[in-house]
């Protein structure tokens, strides 16, 4: 920062006072966009605790009174309570984590650190499949789910990642792979290690950073994931979180407001808490691959 | 590898039989493949087959319950001269793409240079830009928009400060479709951190350099930040650009799953959900899902070929 702060000096040579109205002004700025940016957040927050007549006729985002009224009759507004949704999305979003470090990083070490014939021909055709539209799968996978009688289970969703389904994690793990020096690998070889040992006692223990950015968006995706859930999930006791809400928008949501908001409030929080803690992951993660989010 | 087979000449001791060519083939290459034996099952099973099942279902006519009917070119054929529904999603997602992707990239890259500039608490600011597009894509947000946008939502209060009556946006025709440009805008945050990595990328020198030289900040914006700058936007661009043609769930939550009202709504991938799961013609929505595909790889195509011309590469 200071080395920035140093550089600018040299670059615009202006006099100290117009270089601090310059950054009231930036911070002024700033700060009436963070304000705007996050007006609608907080507003929703302050919904979900106002009592249902007081929604639309406020926009302040203090309530008058505070209520957990919406929290109650939202948990309890469909025909299951909410622990059931949140339940199956947590399963589903903790099945895709474990499948997808687990698949991807044996991809990704074959791809980065062992030899074989025609190696090069199949990580190009993993990288062939990392901008391919989901559409283009979507039906014929449909159709094979709904024949081996996996619609309304969590299968049609978690086994693709258990089979490295998500090529953008291969390739960030291979990248990461890559960077590791490969003498480890030698000596170990040397050694008479086998590669799975490497693997496994050499390659993983060091990876965690990939691992971890892996993790947490593969939880993200998931955690957020709608059309999946949307086209093979049609039974309530199987409903996720985000199928919930947009049943709860559909059904009772003109009549019950502040228990729409309550549980979209909710059903933000384990990402927010993932924000909180590992933010650093997310912005490094974001800013060396250019993840999606 | 030299290493590996150095150790395995030694092992194996001159007076024993030369392993076979099978098992010399296996012990090179089997155990890359078996590691790879999870990928195999999922890239053959479901993408490289599946991808041919719904180029064939792309010529039939298929419900699902009868097999499908070869129809040739018909499906193609009626996309584009009988249906106005698919002129209507492409236009739709054309302009949903047109609009938002430059919109979010400028703010994007306005407010990055802004916290470029060695500015106090830029880890705060980052975090508060970078939360909306963090939580954007979850249901919850889009429910949010619509109730902001409703009627007698925050937005015509804040508006109604100003003594300014506005309209009905989720509702109106006219509007519906700028608020899910206005979601997508506000979720500049992830473009940012981007830019923000490649703005610190760019050595200092060439600032000192250009400013010993007498240029002014402007000239230093244009002549030396943006042409650094260009393979990030690029890749940004691209990254944006096929994100905005696959978006799905702001569209579908916003328009109740309809894309209404008249159609206003009606993402190119809203309309190809709705033939092969509300009408079950699959062999039509096959046949959506190729036209989107080379849409894509024609983009990205012809992107990275004019690249040459204005992203700079050298060093």
């Amino acid at each position: 920062m200071t080395a920035e702060a140093q550089g600018l000096t040299v670059v615009t040579g202006t006099t100290p006072w117009r270089r601090r109205l310059w950054s009231v002004v930036a911070h002024v700025l700033l700060i009436g966009a963070s304000i705007l940016m996050l007006y609608p957040l907080l507003w929703m927050l302050s919904a979900s605790f106002r009592p249902e007549n007081e929604i639309f006729t406020s926009s302040s985002i203090i309530p008058s009174s505070v209520s957990a009224h919406g929290y109650i009759s939202g948990w309890f507004g469909l025909s299951r309570s909410f622990d059931t949704f949140f339940l199956n999305s947590l399963t589903i979003s903790l099945l895709c984590v474990a499948g997808n470090l687990a698949a991807c990083s044996l991809t990704a070490f074959a791809f980065a650190r062992l030899e074989f014939r025609g190696k090069n021909f199949w990580f190009a055709m993993m990288l062939g499949t990392l901008m391919l539209p989901y559409q283009v799968t979507l039906i014929p996978q449909y159709v094979l789910f709904l024949n081996i009688g996996w619609v309304n289970t969590f299968l049609p969703l978690v086994v693709p990642k258990f089979l490295a389904a998500d090529s953008f994690f291969i390739f960030l793990m291979v990248q990461f792979f890559r960077g590791l020096p490969k003498e480890l690998d030698e000596a170990a070889m040397m050694d008479g290690c086998s590669p799975w040992r490497i693997y496994y006692k050499i390659l993983l223990p060091l990876s965690l950073p990939v691992l971890t950015t892996a993790g947490i968006f593969t939880f993200i995706f998931t955690w957020d994931d709608f059309f999946g859930p949307l086209i093979y999930l049609s039974d309530i006791k199987t409903y996720t979180v985000t199928i919930a809400l947009r049943t709860f928008v559909d059904s009772t949501a003109e009549s019950n407001w502040s228990g729409l908001f309550a549980m979209s409030i909710l059903s933000l929080v384990p990402i927010f808490v993932i924000f909180l803690f590992f933010q650093r992951y997310l912005i490094e993660g974001i800013a060396t691959t250019g993840m999606k989010r | 590898m030299t290493a590996r087979a150095a150790s395995d000449e030694r092992a194996v001791p001159a007076r024993a039989v030369t392993p076979s060519y099978w098992s010399r083939i296996w012990t090179e290459n089997g155990p890359g493949y078996l590691f790879l034996l999870p990928w195999f099952i999922g890239f053959f099973g479901l993408t490289i087959a599946p991808i041919l099942s719904s180029l064939y279902l792309s010529f039939t006519n298929f419900d699902m319950l009868t097999a499908p009917q070869w129809v040739g070119m018909d499906n193609y054929v009626r996309m584009f001269t009988h249906d106005p529904k698919f002129s209507q999603s492409m236009r739709v997602t054309l302009l949903f793409v047109a609009f938002s992707v430059p919109l979010k990239l400028s703010f994007a890259l306005g407010v990055a240079l802004l916290l470029n500039r060695g500015m106090k608490g830029l880890p705060i600011y980052r975090a508060v830009f970078y939360l909306p597009s963090l939580l954007g894509a979850s249901v919850a947000i889009a429910v949010l928009w619509r109730t902001l946008f409703a009627g007698d939502g925050l937005v015509n209060k804040g508006l109604a400060v100003f003594g300014i009556v506005g309209p009905a946006w989720i509702s109106n025709p006219r509007f519906s479709l700028w608020t899910l440009i206005a979601l997508a805008v506000w979720q500049f945050g992830s473009p940012m951190i981007i830019f923000l990595a490649g703005l610190r990328q760019i050595p200092q020198d060439l600032y000192e350099a250009a400013s010993l030289d007498g240029a002014n900040k402007w000239r230093i914006f244009w002549k030396v930040t943006l042409p650094l700058l260009t393979p990030v936007v690029f890749f940004n661009a691209i990254i944006q650009t096929i994100e905005g043609f696959k978006s799905f769930t702001p569209a579908f939550i916003i328009s109740g799953g309809t894309g209404n009202p008249v159609n206003s709504t009606l993402f190119y991938t809203l309309y190809l959900y709705q033939e092969a799961f509300s009408f079950f013609r699959m062999g039509y929505a096959s046949a959506l899902a190729w036209v989107l595909l080379a849409i894509v790889a024609v983009f990205t195509g012809v992107s990275f070929l004019t690249s040459r011309f204005w992203v700079h590469y050298d060093s």
